[in-house]
């Protein structure tokens, strides 16, 4: 419960201005470095045997050549590693979906293919690399299912429901009956591919041993606390035992929330050798765990003539592990987003032989949004109206699931500006009726959007009387512009050059965060930087106003600014001190202050918070050859106030090129006879490379949020939601065809 | 990675006196590397030629000798080739990337190896890979494979798009080897899997490639190098075309056409050349040859679709270069 504080007068300096990455020379003059990078004395490598199969039983392991080989130490299985803990709660880090979480070399159980089943340590890489290919794994093996739509039949609703995900609210009105009395229905499966999520960089994790026996780990997470945890259960690991690292990071979308095996048999190694390990997987590797996972779904809308929405029912159908429950929000969106009196939404899981698929950028919205937004193009048509005014047509204020207004929706707007830009007016509607050329040219619009959560976090603030800002979480920053953000939140608040302000993120040592993700981060470490730095100015104006003659005797705080490295009344920039002089008055070194923040909770009573967009895509398909090209797209989006316009747009940017790569490359292909992903690598799993990519623009429609003091709602997953159904949408209006299952590869098109 | 021996070659002699039993010669090393980290190849002696004096591009006979050790960047910015095989160099730079194109040889090329899910894995059967484990890709995972010339054993196709355009150039092959030196017809060096997939070629063992030949016929006023894949650049092809025209006013004189990403090597049907040849330039003419080529065609469980894009890549590709509007490599966009 954050107590409701008004903005600091003078946070406006660098907030709201674009401001260049304060991360971005490290990185770029290669001074970062990542989880799989630093050294240690004596370092042990360790490489991942992973199992063929996708289901059965190791029935034995000969590490015999393996072990032969100079330079390699110890080859670790299920036979011969040391214990952990036991019961499988134990490894359920903080975003685990119910079930048994996977315990790496547990016993001789293959739950997927690609499952770690041995790990070899070596002097080197090479070494180790070399010799895990000489591991000869032998195994009894089950034929493995993985094809969502054969198992179909067996879907059911997860018994228990994940923490954090509102399951599908119950159903209102009489969706079937008022479908079946609607003039004007649409009822169509729509389907996404497996996506995986492929940062540059890989996973890693490095275990330093430290003389005193502690554990110092550089881990590729998105939140370090969340890798602590994990470690301490699963190796009853003291707090003080262990320091978690990821300073940087290479690229997340939700593919590092979880701690990976990696991590575990690293450490596990470090505690058998009592030596410095580190494990990186190798790219294919990464088709091993966490998954956006398919979407088999059914979207149905009834509708008067003039497009009111009479009935909707959306019903989504995706694969988990065996051995977890993954949930994610799928079809709340269609509750929420249009306004209708008959809804029934419904959500089930089939089991595959497959790794927990997990959150990827927008996850579930991506997917979910897909069908409704291409379900409702397709009423536009069924209407003969146009795409946006169906959209304002069924337009609502409120939140229809909870029933309570929106604590911003600038969606409307947003369509407007966007069109704008676009030049939607332009559009004829007619199928194939435009073209450049060879090429039939297609214009197609959609929604998104995105929960604007805020979850609990601290921030520490340090000043230094020698006027330098420290301030420090342990969030990480994705390369979303988390270390910049805050400093301009601290640079702002103290009035001091952001040159003068450090932040560090991703230590266990600094203030506690949660995990980077659900585009939580801007607001809830912000706030928290934003009350620290707060606090801090209150202590400084206490010693400043306690001054000999002070020039703000009888001021109150509230009418003092900080600005230049001085406090000062506002308005009146001679009658104040500098940071320095009050500090050194009052005889302090340093001030510190730390500061919680979390969601309003009386705010949230009233009032429900999204960001929302409108995507606008222009594509242009050879009509002979089907090829496809996404030749503009404009985003217009509503997301609280603007933190930072340039990383902001990077964010909406970066997005809209994953959402091209999910509407025309994106699929991890499974050989359902093997239970494996077969294009495990960037030649074949496709990317939009940059010839993909023409003319994107962005848009933000800024809006005024209570929900949060900065006003600030996250931009990290709404710029891809509704990319991919704008892309299909244009693709029909190019060329009457519909398709209904992304990737749009050309054989759906010729 | 196994572990290797490495010896470095000084001459062409050299090179082939040290081949034996598990050895590769090893020139660009951008697919071989790749193999060895991904443990498909598992060569016990690199055989390192890049010292050999093979990297020159040399007037010969009319037309042109590429060294098997000109990089493909070499050949492809070469004036000559620019100018006399349009056709070369654009197939060239439609493959890969720049990085890749400067360490990559014109022998190496040649000698690339299909680019099959299967053949990659490790932990899956392959015949080429294996002989006799078997081939999941029939029935499996076969998007990108073969529509010609496949075989129960192997379905695979060559990735090259080079040598798409060397197939319609009819370049010739020199090869060295111990039993001396030998010309090999580019439509008589890369092989058809049949019964034994794992072999690519028709090199005997020890041979090396040592020249690339260009007949002086390089059709440079009508060509095409068309290649349509699953994004616009950086994919393997899933139907390329090489198409090569001489005419005379509107009637065709002479017609090649190559495909590329359909077949086990770049695919010709003479047949069908032949029926361009005498005919005017029409489209009809070009849909009668595509569909006397795709006729052959036995696709797969997932790439039924690469007959009917054959088919209309075929008509525009031969639309490209009968109109002397080649396929742009700037402009991306298909045209």
């Amino acid at each position: 419960m954050t107590k409701q504080i008004s903005p600091a007068a003078g946070l406006d300096r660098h907030v709201g201005s674009a401001r260049s990455r304060v991360d971005g020379p490290a990185k770029v003059t290669g001074l970062a470095k990542y989880a799989g990078e630093f050294a240690a004395p004596d370092l042990v490598h360790g490489y991942i045997v992973t199992s063929t199969i996708a289901r059965g039983r190791i029935t034995a392991i000969d590490s015999s050549a393996a072990e032969a080989v100079p330079g390699v130490i110890k080859v670790l299985t299920h036979e011969n590693r040391e214990k952990t803990a036991e019961k499988a709660k134990a490894y359920a880090d903080m975003v685990a979906p119910p079930g048994t979480p996977l315990r790496p070399l547990h016993d001789a159980n293959v739950l997927f293919s690609g499952q770690p089943v041995a790990l070899v340590l070596a002097e080197d890489f090479e070494t180790a690399r070399h010799a895990a290919a000489l591991v000869r794994v032998r195994y009894a093996a089950e034929a493995p299912e993985t094809d969502l739509a054969a198992l179909l039949p067996k879907a059911y609703d997860p018994p228990v429901k994940r923490d954090g995900i509102k399951p599908p609210p119950k159903a209102w009105g009489d969706a079937d009956t008022a479908f079946g009395a609607a003039p004007i229905r649409v009822e169509r499966e729509y389907r996404i591919a497996d996506e995986h999520h492929n940062p540059m960089e890989p996973h890693a994790s490095t275990v330093v041993v430290e003389p005193d026996g502690t554990y110092t780990v550089y881990d590729k997470i998105q939140g370090v606390a969340n890798s602590l945890m994990y470690l301490q259960g699963a190796f009853g690991l003291k707090d003080d035992e262990v320091r978690v690292l990821n300073p940087y990071f290479g690229g997340g979308f939700g593919g590092g929330l979880r701690p990976q095996f990696q991590l575990f048999l690293a450490m596990l190694a470090a505690r058998d050798l009592k030596r410095s390990v580190r494990v990186t997987l190798a790219r294919d590797q990464m088709w091993s765990f966490t998954y956006r996972p398919g979407y088999i779904q059914t979207v149905t809308l009834g509708a008067d003539e003039g497009g009111a929405l009479q009935a909707l029912k959306h019903h989504v159908v995706h694969g988990t592990s065996r051995y977890e429950d993954y949930q994610e929000n799928g079809v709340n969106w269609s509750g929420v987003l249009y306004g209708c009196d008959n809804v029934t939404l419904s959500y089930n899981l089939v089991q595959r032989d497959t790794a927990t698929p997990g959150d990827m950028r927008a996850p579930g919205a991506v997917s979910g949004m897909f069908g409704l937004e291409s379900a409702m193009d397709e009423l536009a048509y069924a209407t003969g109206q146009d795409p946006i005014a169906l959209r304002l047509v069924n337009y609502t204020d409120r939140d229809p699931v909870e029933d309570k207004p929106f604590g911003s929706k600038a969606l409307k707007a947003c369509f407007a500006q966007g069109a704008e830009r676009f030049g939607w007016s332009r559009r004829d509607p007619k199928p194939r009726s435009m073209r450049d050329g060879r090429e039939l040219v297609g214009w197609g619009v959609a929604t998104g959007i995105w929960e604007a959560l805020m979850m609990p976090s601290s921030v520490r603030a340090v000043l230094t009387s020698d006027g330098k800002l420290e301030l420090g979480n342990s969030t990480g920053d994705l390369g979303t512009g988390t270390y910049t953000i805050l400093t301009q939140i601290g640079a702002d608040a103290l009035g001091l050059p952001m040159e003068d302000v450090t932040t560090k993120l991703g230590d266990t040592k600094l203030a506690e965060a949660p995990v980077a993700g659900g585009s939580w981060t801007a607001a809830s470490s912000g706030t928290a930087a934003m009350k620290a730095c707060r606090n801090i100015a209150s202590q400084v104006f206490v010693l400043a106003r306690g001054m000999e003659n002070s020039p703000l005797a009888n001021v109150d705080f509230e009418r003092v600014v900080f600005t230049g490295g001085r406090i000062a009344v506002a308005g009146e920039p001679e009658r104040g001190v500098s940071i320095t002089e009050a500090m050194r008055a009052g005889g302090f070194d340093r001030i510190e202050a730390t500061e919680k923040a979390g969601p309003d909770t009386d705010f949230a009573k009233q009032y429900e918070c999204y960001t929302h967009s409108a995507i606008f895509a222009e594509v242009k398909v050879d009509e002979e050859l089907g090829q496809v090209r996404v030749t503009r797209v404009v985003s217009a989006i509503a997301a609280g106030k603007i933190l930072n316009p340039k990383t902001a747009r990077s964010q909406i940017v970066g997005a809209t090129v994953m959402g091209i790569g999910s509407a025309l490359h994106e699929e991890s292909m499974l050989d359902h006879r093997l239970g494996r992903y077969m294009n495990r690598n960037f030649g074949e799993y496709h990317v939009p490379a940059h010839a993909d990519i023409h003319d994107l623009d962005v848009i933000f429609v800024e809006e005024e949020d209570k929900a949060n003091p900065l006003g600030v709602k996250g931009v990290g997953e709404i710029g891809i939601v509704g990319t991919a159904a704008a892309i299909a949408n244009a693709v029909f209006h190019a060329t009457g065809k519909r398709v209904r299952e992304l990737p749009i590869t050309v054989d759906k098109l010729l | 990675m196994n572990r290797f021996e490495y010896v470095r070659a000084g001459t062409v002699a050299e090179a082939v006196q040290a081949f034996g039993a598990g050895a590769r010669f090893i020139a660009g090393g951008t697919n071989l590397i790749d193999l060895m980290k991904y443990d498909v190849e598992k060569p016990g002696r690199l055989i390192d030629i890049t010292r050999l004096p093979l990297t020159g591009i040399e007037e010969r006979d009319g037309g042109l000798r590429l060294g098997a050790l000109a990089t493909n960047a070499k050949v492809a910015y070469d004036d000559r080739v620019a100018q006399r095989y349009p056709m070369l160099r654009n197939a060239i730079l439609a493959g890969a990337s720049a990085q890749l194109r400067n360490a990559a040889s014109t022998g190496g090329n040649l000698l690339q190896r299909t680019r099959c899910y299967y053949f990659y894995d490790a932990g899956t059967p392959c015949n080429k890979r294996e002989p006799g484990s078997g081939c999941p890709a029939i029935g499996g995972v076969n998007r990108i494979h073969a529509i010609f010339g496949a075989s129960e054993h192997c379905i695979a196709t060559h990735p090259s798009d080079m040598c798409v355009a060397l197939a319609a150039l009819e370049a010739v092959v020199q090869v060295s080897g111990p039993d001396g030196e030998r010309s090999i017809p580019f439509a008589a060096f890369h092989r058809l899997p049949g019964d034994a997939p794992e072999r690519d070629t028709t090199l005997k063992p020890g041979e090396i490639v040592v020249s690339v030949d260009l007949p002086e016929r390089g059709f440079a006023q009508h060509y095409t190098y068309l290649k349509l894949r699953d994004r616009l650049s950086y994919a393997f092809a899933l139907v390329s075309i090489a198409a090569g025209l001489e005419l005379d006013g509107d009637t065709v004189k002479t017609a090649r056409l190559a495909l590329g990403g359909v077949a086990h090597k770049p695919w010709r049907n003479v047949e069908a050349e032949a029926l361009l040849v005498g005919k005017p330039a029409t489209r009809d003419n070009f849909q009668a040859a595509a569909d006397r080529i795709v006729a052959e065609a036995k696709p797969q469980s997932e790439n039924g679709f690469k007959v009917e894009l054959a088919r209309r890549a075929i008509v525009r590709g031969l639309e490209q270069a009968a109109a002397g509007t080649p396929q742009s490599l700037s402009d991306k966009r298909i045209q």
